[in-house]
């Protein structure tokens, strides 16, 4: 580091241009904004609020608000990351580094929790909802016992295992005395051989576009007239036309609505697909649910209130969806959609406008 | 500060215009058509015939107020791979580096690497604040920030996990997929020392925090130096505003150093006196060994190069003859002085060209020119620091480091020429 000392303490004496005439602008920060934003944890608790949460308070969250991504045992449904298990894999080929068995500090997971989850809807978490979660998650990784209450009192007592699994980065003490050797230029070494190919793992996406400058190039070097040397062209791309988004009538709502609802989606997409090739993700895939019946989308696993609200005949129209996105919670008690819901009446008609273009 | 751009002509026998000819020379009979200009069989059409742009006005101005590449570059995009990730809001796309020259990243197609997607802020929207061990806590403004003096410094962002795939072996066919996690723009922005200075920081005041304003709300602890060095709180890339998906209004630049510190849509700077050890640097962006420990603070990005093309997306049609090889080398912690390409998979090297500008802590692009025969290669490059640092193989890395650290992969990147054209990602031994 001391390289870098040098530098800013030549940075100071041939310095920036003078400041004076900078002195008066920003402003003092108030008490109360400092504390609305400086939310972060450290390891010694510097940062923690007052509260306290216990292990069956966070399971009830955790079920609610974290399951459906993180998977009921913290073992991550699908691509979601997985948050509990993993002990002694840290050798392993496939290592898999969980707060139980990579994480340092306990104070990571509250200050992450705090700032970041639920993800799409992060910083709706109360501190006490925190404790508990960080106690469920704790619990879960077998590190407390079902009758554990962790609060603001005891959080620094909690140590997790890996802490000393860390140390400061070495590489230049470690591996620089190896990598900073004039290097060979002729006859290093004995002849190589290819020893693995990627196109056997045949993981790179198909790319139609890349094809089309495949067969840019072909045509290019036929233009010149050139030794196309052995280049056998691959298959003739076709010239790939961008997909066109049709914009369907919908069910009497005006364009403008749909296209303000369009906007107002970007608050469901982290859950919901619509279109084309549409897929379910954390929740259902949304096409052709506008005049369906409740909880009937096929092959998504909904809570049993949504599929019991479409045996009882609940269907979706303007007033259901309404009435269900101002306030999700409270109109399907006990539903999985960690949501808070649409405040903004104009909005709430702009995504059921929006969501109708959008049929079978 | 530009160095030469020319490493030809300083003695370590790059490749002249001299030594082209002569290699063209050695590679034989066979290829002595390629001296001389072939004579076309027929007239070309294309200059015989009057063409529609020759004769018909095309588009006339403010057809496109803010311009667009080409219609026949719609193939350089950024490009992200679906299976890696759960959702596109904590995702990453990569930069189209085998369809780029120069040094300079396109503002438009720099690779993007959400936690929760692109915040939305307008400007006047926007607040920094300053807090923690200073003598004032501070608010800014946008308007405040823009009234500080400002300075323009070109540095490479690189994900720490740029090329980590690789790790156990060749997994993506495309210099895009394996490095295309780069991306290299000129910034304009106020000094974060001025900031720290307006602030005073107190003398226990050694580590900060950054945070951004999205709903990830990302945080990383830098080291005081660091701040007090080079980093730069900076609202332009490329001389424009700041790209949404690059952290509009306000970003942190912290040269050299791996991308997630770079923290986008900067809401907020505390100083303390101990580092934080939040989810991203702790949970991530730590490189595990084979031994079960794990190195923390891995900041630097140490030298690496790629050949951008051919690469895979980018095959040689051109047949036989007249051949150029470029690519791209970097380092964290200086210039390159010297990029060797090789084209038999390491045995025998041959020193590039770097052509630019060779800046600290930026891309530098380098070319290697020859006569193809035809013949199948292996084609490599090995980037060499201002730090005396040699780009190693990804085998000596492994090494040290095992196969599931993840991070900082700099190892040396081999492409298999095949007679065809066609280019493949392939491991040597
Ligand atoms: C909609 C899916 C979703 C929900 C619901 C969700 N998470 Fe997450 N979680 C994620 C994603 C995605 C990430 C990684 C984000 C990123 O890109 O940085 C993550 C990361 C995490 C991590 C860090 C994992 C690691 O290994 O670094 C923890 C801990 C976590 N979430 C806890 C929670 C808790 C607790 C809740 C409930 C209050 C929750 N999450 C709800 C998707 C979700
Ligand atoms: C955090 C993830 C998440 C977000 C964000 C979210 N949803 Fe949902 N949504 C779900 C889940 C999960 C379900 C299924 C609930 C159940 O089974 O209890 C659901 C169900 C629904 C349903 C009922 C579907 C059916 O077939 O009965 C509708 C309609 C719906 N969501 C609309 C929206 C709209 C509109 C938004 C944005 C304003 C939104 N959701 C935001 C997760 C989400």
């Amino acid at each position: 580091m001391s390289r870098l000392l040098e530098a800013s303490a030549l940075a100071l004496v041939i310095g920036a241009p003078a400041l004076a005439h900078a002195d008066t602008l920003g402003r003092l920060a108030l008490p109360e904004e400092v504390a609305a934003w400086d939310i972060d944890i450290r390891p010694d608790g510097a940062g923690l609020p007052e509260g306290r949460g216990d292990v069956w308070t966070g399971e009830e969250l955790y079920e609610l608000q974290c399951a459906h991504c993180h998977g009921t045992f913290g073992e991550g449904i699908g691509a979601w990351p997985v948050v509990a298990g993993g002990f002694g894999t840290l050798t392993h080929e496939h290592p898999e580094k969980t707060i139980g068995s990579y994480w340092p500090y306990l104070s990571t997971v509250f200050d992450y929790v705090y700032r970041a989850m639920p993800y799409g809807f992060a910083q709706s978490l109360e501190p006490d909802e925190v404790y508990a979660i960080t106690a469920y998650l704790l619990y879960l990784n077998d590190l407390v016992e079902d009758d554990f209450e962790l609060s603001a009192e005891n959080f620094t007592e909690i140590r997790l295992p890996n802490e000393d699994g860390f140390y400061m980065d070495d590489r230049v003490e470690t591996e620089w005395p190896t990598f900073t050797q004039e290097p060979c230029m002729t006859d290093c070494g004995d002849a190589v051989a290819v020893s693995m190919r990627a196109a056997v793992l045949e993981v790179t996406p198909d790319d139609p576009l890349t094809d089309a400058r495949h067969a840019q190039y072909l045509a290019m070097a036929a233009a010149s007239g050139g030794d196309a040397g052995d280049a056998g062209p691959p298959a003739a791309a076709e010239e790939a036309a961008a997909p066109e988004e049709e914009e369907e009538a919908a069910a009497g709502y005006t364009p403008e609505q749909v296209a303000g609802g369009e906007a107002a989606w970007r608050q469901c997409r982290t859950c919901h697909n619509v279109g084309d090739g549409a897929r379910h993700a954390v929740g259902p895939h949304l096409n052709g649910v506008y005049g369906a019946p409740v909880g009937a989308q096929e092959g998504f696993r909904y809570s049993p209130v949504l599929t019991e609200a479409g045996a009882d005949g609940m269907v979706w129209d303007n007033a259901t969806l309404d009435a269900f996105l101002e306030n999700p919670r409270a109109h399907l008690p006990r539903n999985r959609m960690s949501f808070n819901g649409v405040r903004d009446a104009d909005e709430r008609q702009g995504l059921i406008a929006y969501i109708a273009s959008f049929g079978e | 500060m530009t160095k030469p751009g020319d490493k030809a002509g300083d003695g370590t026998g790059g490749t002249s215009r001299r030594g082209f000819l002569g290699g063209a020379g050695l590679a034989g009979a066979g290829l002595i058509a390629g001296m001389v200009p072939a004579r076309a069989a027929s007239p070309d059409p294309m200059i015989t015939e009057v063409q529609p742009w020759a004769q018909f006005l095309g588009p006339g101005v403010d057809d496109a107020p803010y311009g667009k590449p080409s219609p026949h570059e719609a193939h350089v995009i950024r490009r992200n791979v679906e299976w890696l990730t759960a959702d596109t809001a904590s995702s990453v796309n990569f930069t189209p580096i085998h369809e780029l020259d120069g040094i300079i990243t396109p503002n438009g197609i720099c690779f993007e690497r959400h936690h929760a997607g692109v915040a939305d802020i307008a400007p006047q929207d926007y607040r920094l604040m300053i807090n923690g061990l200073v003598d004032r806590e501070m608010v800014f403004t946008l308007q405040d920030l823009l009234r500080f003096p400002r300075e323009n410094r070109i540095y490479f962002l690189e994900c720490a996990a740029n090329t980590g795939m690789e790790w156990r072996g060749a997994q993506l066919n495309g210099a895009q997929f394996t490095h295309g996690m780069i991306h290299n723009c000129m910034y304009t922005g106020v000094p974060l020392r001025t900031l720290l200075e307006h602030a005073g920081v107190q003398p226990n005041g050694t580590w900060l925090l950054a945070e951004g304003a999205d709903a990830s709300a990302m945080s990383r602890s830098i080291p005081m130096e660091k701040a007090l060095d080079d980093c730069m709180v900076a609202f332009r890339m490329n001389g424009e505003a700041l790209r949404p998906e690059q952290g509009y209004p306000v970003r942190l630049v912290v040269p050299g150093w791996e991308g997630n510190m770079w923290v986008k849509w900067l809401r907020r700077i505390e100083v303390g006196d101990a580092p934080w050890h939040h989810r991203e640097e702790t949970s991530k962006y730590t490189d595990l060994l084979a031994d079960g420990r794990a190195r923390r603070f891995t900041w630097e990005m140490h030298a690496k190069s790629v050949i951008t093309s051919p690469s895979p997306q980018a095959p040689i049609y051109h047949g036989r003859g007249p051949t150029v090889i470029t690519g791209l080398a970097w380092s964290g912690v200086g210039t390159i002085d010297r990029v060797d390409v090789s084209l038999d998979g390491g045995r025998n090297w041959h020193h590039a060209r770097i052509d630019g500008p060779s800046l600290d802590k930026s891309l530098h692009r380098f070319y290697y020119e020859f006569d193809w025969d035809g013949s199948p290669l292996l084609i490599q490059s090995r980037a060499m620091d201002s730090a005396g640092y040699v780009q190693p193989t990804k085998d000596a890395l492994r090494e040290f480091r095992g196969t599931a650290s993840i991070y900082h992969m700099n190892g040396i990147q081999t492409w298999q020429v095949h007679s065809s054209g066609e280019v493949e990602n392939v491991e040597v031994a």
